[in-house]
């Protein structure tokens, strides 16, 4: 399962997943606003909240509140806290860290992170 | 199926705990185990549990609100990823069926066998089914598990009417259940009154009267004596004591719970006359290796608790005792807080005033189904007390049985304007009152925190049935940083003028010039940024900055319903809401509502708004569905935003015989004037043709009543969780005297108000109240009426609708996508079922942890 080809070399810089061994390409950086986030699709059907922070650094996490169910993640507000940046969920507004997918708000609950990178 | 992890050598050398039984107690003394690091994962302790429901343990308390649209597996009291962490093995669908004290071993239904060195019994109640002729017909049930409930439901679907038969505290349960059902219902209790157990005669009689008017049928002081089927053996009726007889489709028998004692009677444990396995103060079973806890224990006080605290209770004593501490469980309080039907009931202490010499101080109020009682001492102490109908005095009252009332009792129950109600202050309780019954916390643990989830993470208060909340709220410090949130350190009202003044069009620089010192540079939050996008855009024609809240960095500081111009649903679906100025719609429109709504397989329903929502919208149809709506000429009814919503109406002095003013037309006026206008919290408005109201505008935060001379104009009027009836502002205002007024009144709200506060609240709390309102707005004693009426008249030039902005922009298109690497993709996790001839969200989809795979060439959806 490759991704569709789109040449790292070229001038506008990309957003890449990890996807095994390979970097999975999903769209120009471009795409993302800063303190927003979007969806994307991975080749398994998996789906990735992508962000990026006002310093244009990138995060990715998995897509699906672990409260309620719903894949909406990247649908969320996102701010930091001592530095640490978060996404708020859209629904009940429980906040999770973007770097390492821990909920702020509960010790017992968190959500799987993606490596991802812009290049 | 074991969830868990299997034994590894490491794990098979521990001592071994088997717990038989993952129900609520099961479960609470899992975690106590956790607690005290008694677990595989800490290396300490081999835990076994056996459980034979299908299901891991859930809420037994809640299940009733299976029926109000709570899924199993929000029922769960398992954290996702629990039993993992700490090594416990969990077998579901796999029960004890024999014990071995000798070779001390469990055998399981599967044949399995463990060996214990401790042995936990926590197998809960069986619902008691009296033996009556018929008891075993097709169509009749219990009410204990979730299968039973999805028995229920299942069956209810060809029936018409059902019978409860007992009028306890779970038969009223399962009689709401029917009747949300659409069952005619009727509850059979062989007592003289409901709720024998917990209420007295006083308190039965009004919960009857309560319950009666909602429709259900109750039998008192009869018993059933046989259930009767058709030749088809499913039920068909029952034969009652009194001779009479009752056609019925389905029976759920409710008439009490006996102890699951089987398994310890088999193996000689002893077990009590009436039932239940007999523990001492440890929660010690006859064999001191085997510990019986929950509902299935006799305690060493003579009693069986049928109520989850007392549970928990014991629980934690044999977690605390297998951890080699000294802990004692030698009885508990039967206080409980109720919510049966929609109607309060609570009772503590000594409710039957069983107590020598004790006096009752009673108030009953039949016509509102209020009564309440309290059973005081002959020294003045309170011992007990029972409240049906109005029980907000419980979390107080409570925890203060075997004390003196600081005042006389029967102030405490008076309603107010009679004298009473005082309220008393949870200040006033000694530190070691218990506030949280279901989790046995004191005011003195709860005093040790500062908020409420640290307070519900560490004491685990408030976690149970809720009804602690309020007054842990009320124990808790009340902050002294007025600031915004963790960036902010000014309110809402001092960074509206800080923008005003400074004419700051953006966020970051807000924040990097204003926000707390740590908070500058950073990203913000989920509070400041909308609040401060809001202000933003209330002044955004003034400032000069672009009132589309999609532009630019606004984007980024929107809640995602404004981020998507539409309202988030729980499936991640969306609704959609056209604005229908007054309610008043030709025909016309209303069919392209329906065909739209057709088309695009929206779920639709009349809003209490005079209007239409349309549910169920996928993300990328948000443009396509919209593209329709406004080219038939409808505009964004900003059901999403932080704004003016709806503008109701009465039909007016146009068609009505009373009417003295023309409400339709002035409503639509009104709700095109402020349409789209950015504030604090919601804007609600309406309009009455004359004094009888039908429109209901005391209750908005502007409200508009015609008069023979004008119109008066009300404020502040809320409904919602706290009602508020609207004041009266000025009288026989001329169109375009009501007019101005409004825009100062709703400018100066949104300049003064804090975030999320509703014009009710906001007018309680400023100084001066609605004097001080009216000096400003109307006497301008400020000054500020001009700048008023002029911040209102720009945004009245500057409105354009967000929905037609949008459509029309290509680059704003392309983030009404699901997924930005599949623009044509839609969302897989958002699907439907059918229901009552619509459609309604598949929850169940997103139950599992993952949703079933779907690459990104089949994606197919609905
Ligand atoms: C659709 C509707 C219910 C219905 O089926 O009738 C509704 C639905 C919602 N209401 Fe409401 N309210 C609706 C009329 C009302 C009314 C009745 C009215 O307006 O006449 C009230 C009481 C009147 C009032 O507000 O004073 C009402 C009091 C609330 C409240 C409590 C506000 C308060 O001050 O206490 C909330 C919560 C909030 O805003 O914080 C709320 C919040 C909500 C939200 C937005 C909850 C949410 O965040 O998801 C619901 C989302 C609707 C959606 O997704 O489209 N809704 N809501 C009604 C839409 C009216 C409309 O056409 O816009
Ligand atoms: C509709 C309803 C409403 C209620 N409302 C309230 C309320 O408002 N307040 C309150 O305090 N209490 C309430 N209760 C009572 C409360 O649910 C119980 O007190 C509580 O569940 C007791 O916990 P437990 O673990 O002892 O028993 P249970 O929760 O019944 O758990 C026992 C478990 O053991 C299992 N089991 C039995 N035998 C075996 C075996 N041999 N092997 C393996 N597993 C076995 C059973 O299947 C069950 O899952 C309510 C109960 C119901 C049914
Ligand atoms: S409020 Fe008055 S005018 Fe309006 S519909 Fe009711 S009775 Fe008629
Ligand atoms: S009293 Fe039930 S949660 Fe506190």
């Amino acid at each position: 399962m490759t991704a569709p080809t789109m040449e790292t070399t070229q001038q506008t810089p990309v957003v890449q997943l990890a996807d095994g061994n390979d970097w999975f390409t999903v769209c120009a950086l471009s795409r993302l606003t800063p303190g927003r986030g979007v969806a994307a699709l991975l080749p398994d059907g998996r789906q990735v909240a992508l962000f990026v922070d006002r310093a244009g650094r990138a995060y990715a996490i998995d897509n699906r509140d672990p409260f309620t169910g719903a894949y909406v993640l990247s649908r969320g507000l996102v701010g930091s806290v001592e530095g640490r940046p978060f996404v708020a969920s859209p629904l009940l507004k429980q906040r999770f860290d973007l770097a390492t997918g821990a909920c702020l708000d509960d010790d017992e609950v968190s959500v799987p992170v993606h490596a991802v990178r812009a290049a | 199926m074991p969830v868990s992890t299997p034994p590894t050598d490491r794990t098979s050398a521990l001592p071994t705990i088997v717990v038989v039984g993952h129900g609520m107690v099961g479960q609470r003394f899992l975690e106590a185990l956790a607690e005290r690091g008694l677990t595989a994962a800490a290396g300490t302790a081999r835990v076994v549990v056996l459980c034979e429901e299908p299901r891991a343990a859930y809420d037994r308390v809640q299940l009733t609100s299976y029926f109000a649209g709570r899924t199993p597996d929000d029922l769960s009291l398992v954290e996702p990823g629990f039993m993992e962490r700490h090594g416990f093995e969990l077998h579901l669908g796999n029960p004890a069926e024999s014990l071995d004290r000798e070779a001390r071993t469990v055998t399981a239904r599967s044949g399995e066998t463990f060996a214990y060195d401790t042995l936990v019994l926590a197998t809960g109640s069986y619902p008691f089914v009296p033996p009556v002729p018929g008891k075993d017909a097709e169509g009749c049930f219990v009410y204990r598990t979730i299968e039973d409930l999805l028995a229920i439901e299942e069956y209810a679907r060809t029936a018409t009417t059902g019978a409860v038969v007992g009028g306890g505290l779970l038969g009223l349960e399962a009689a709401g259940a029917l009747k949300g059902l659409g069952l005619d219902t009727h509850v059979v209790e062989f007592a003289p009154r409901l709720m024998p157990v917990q209420v007295d005669e006083g308190g039965g009689a009004a919960l009857l009267r309560t319950i009666e008017s909602m429709g259900l049928t109750v039998h008192t002081g009869v018993g059933t004596q046989e259930v009767t089927a058709g030749e088809d053996g499913t039920v068909n009726g029952m034969s009652l004591s009194d001779g009479s007889s009752l056609a019925t489709d389905l029976v759920v028998f409710s008439a009490g719970v006996r102890p699951r004692d089987q398994l310890a009677r088999d193996c000689g444990l002893a077990v009590g006359q009436r039932g239940g396995i007999i523990v001492d103060e440890e929660c010690r079973t006859s064999d001191p290796a085997v510990f019986a806890i929950g509902e299935c224990a006799l305690a060493s006080d003579g009693r069986v608790y049928g109520l989850v605290a007392p549970g928990y209770e014991m629980a934690q004593t044999v977690a605390e005792v297998i951890a080699g501490k000294e802990a004692a469980f030698t009885g508990a309080d039967l206080s409980t807080k109720l919510k049966l039907l929609g109607v309060d009931v609570a009772s503590f202490g000594d409710a039957h005033g069983t107590a020598e010499g004790c006096l009752d101080v009673v108030y009953a109020d039949s016509r509102s189904g209020v009564y309440k009682k309290l059973v005081i001492g002959r020294d003045g102490t309170l011992l007990g007390g029972v409240l049906v109908g109005d029980a907000d005095q419980y979390g107080t009252l409570r925890p203060m049985t075997g004390t003196v009332l600081p005042v006389a009792p029967e102030q405490l129950v008076l309603p107010a304007g009679a004298g009473g109600p005082v309220t008393l202050g949870p200040s006033a309780l000694p530190d070691d009152a218990v506030i949280c019954s279901c989790h046995n916390v004191t005011k003195g643990a709860i005093c040790e925190h500062t908020t409420l989830p640290e307070v519900k993470k560490c004491t685990k208060a408030g976690t149970g049935c809720g009804s602690c909340v309020k007054v842990i709220g009320q124990l808790l410090p009340q902050s002294q940083d007025k600031g915004l949130c963790g960036c902010f350190s000014y309110t809402r009202s001092e960074l509206y003028e800080i923008v005003r003044t400074l004419r700051i069009t953006s966020y970051a620089e807000l924040l990097d010039s204003h926000g707390r010192e740590a908070a500058r540079g950073g990203d913000g939050c989920e509070i400041c940024k909308p609040t401060v996008g809001s202000i933003i855009a209330s002044l955004a024609p003034t400032l000069g900055a672009s009132g589309y809240v999609l532009d630019g960095e606004q984007a980024a500081l929107q809640d995602t319903n404004d981020h998507f111009l539409a309202n988030l649903q729980r499936n991640g679906s969306y609704s959609i809401v056209p604005r229908i100025p007054g309610g008043e719609i030709t025909p016309e429109k209303l069919i392209v509502i329906g065909e739209v709504a057709r088309d695009f397989g929206l779920y639709t329903k009349i809003t209490g708004g005079q209007r239409i929502d349309m549910f169920g919208a996928r993300v990328d149809q948000l443009p396509l569905i919209w593209t329709r709506l406004v080219d038939a000429g409808f505009e964004s009814g900003h059901a999403y935003g932080k704004s003016l919503r709806t503008v109701k109406s009465c039909v007016g002095q146009t068609w009505c015989r009373y009417g003295v003013q023309d409400s339709v037309k002035m409503a639509i006026d009104l709700e095109l004037r402020y349409r789209g206008l950015r504030s604090p919290h919601k804007l609600k408005s309406a309009v009455s043709g004359c004094a009888r109201e039908c429109a209901e505008a005391r209750g908005k935060d502007f409200g508009i009543i015609a008069t023979a001379n004008g119109w008066n104009l009300y404020v502040g009027g809320n409904g919602g969780a706290e009602p508020r009836h609207a004041d009266l502002l000025a009288q026989d205002l001329s169109d375009a005297e009501l007019v101005r007024l409004i825009d100062r009144f709703l400018m100066f709200y949104i300049r003064t108000a804090d975030r999320l506060e509703r014009t009710s609240t906001w007018l309680d709390r400023i100084e001066g109240g609605l004097d001080h309102v009216r000096d400003v707005v109307v006497h301008d004693s400020l000054g500020l009426c001009e700048e008023l009426e002029r911040l209102m008249a720009d945004h009245v030039a500057g409105y354009r609708d967000e929905w037609a902005e949008t459509i029309n922009d290509p680059d704003r298109l392309r983030r009404f996508v699901t997924f930005v690497n599949a623009p044509d993709a839609p969302d897989p996790s958002v699907r439907f079922v059918p229901e009552r001839d619509q459609v309604k969200p598949d929850l169940d989809i997103l139950a599992g942890p993952v949703l079933a795979v779907r690459t990104l060439e089949g994606t197919s959806s609905r």
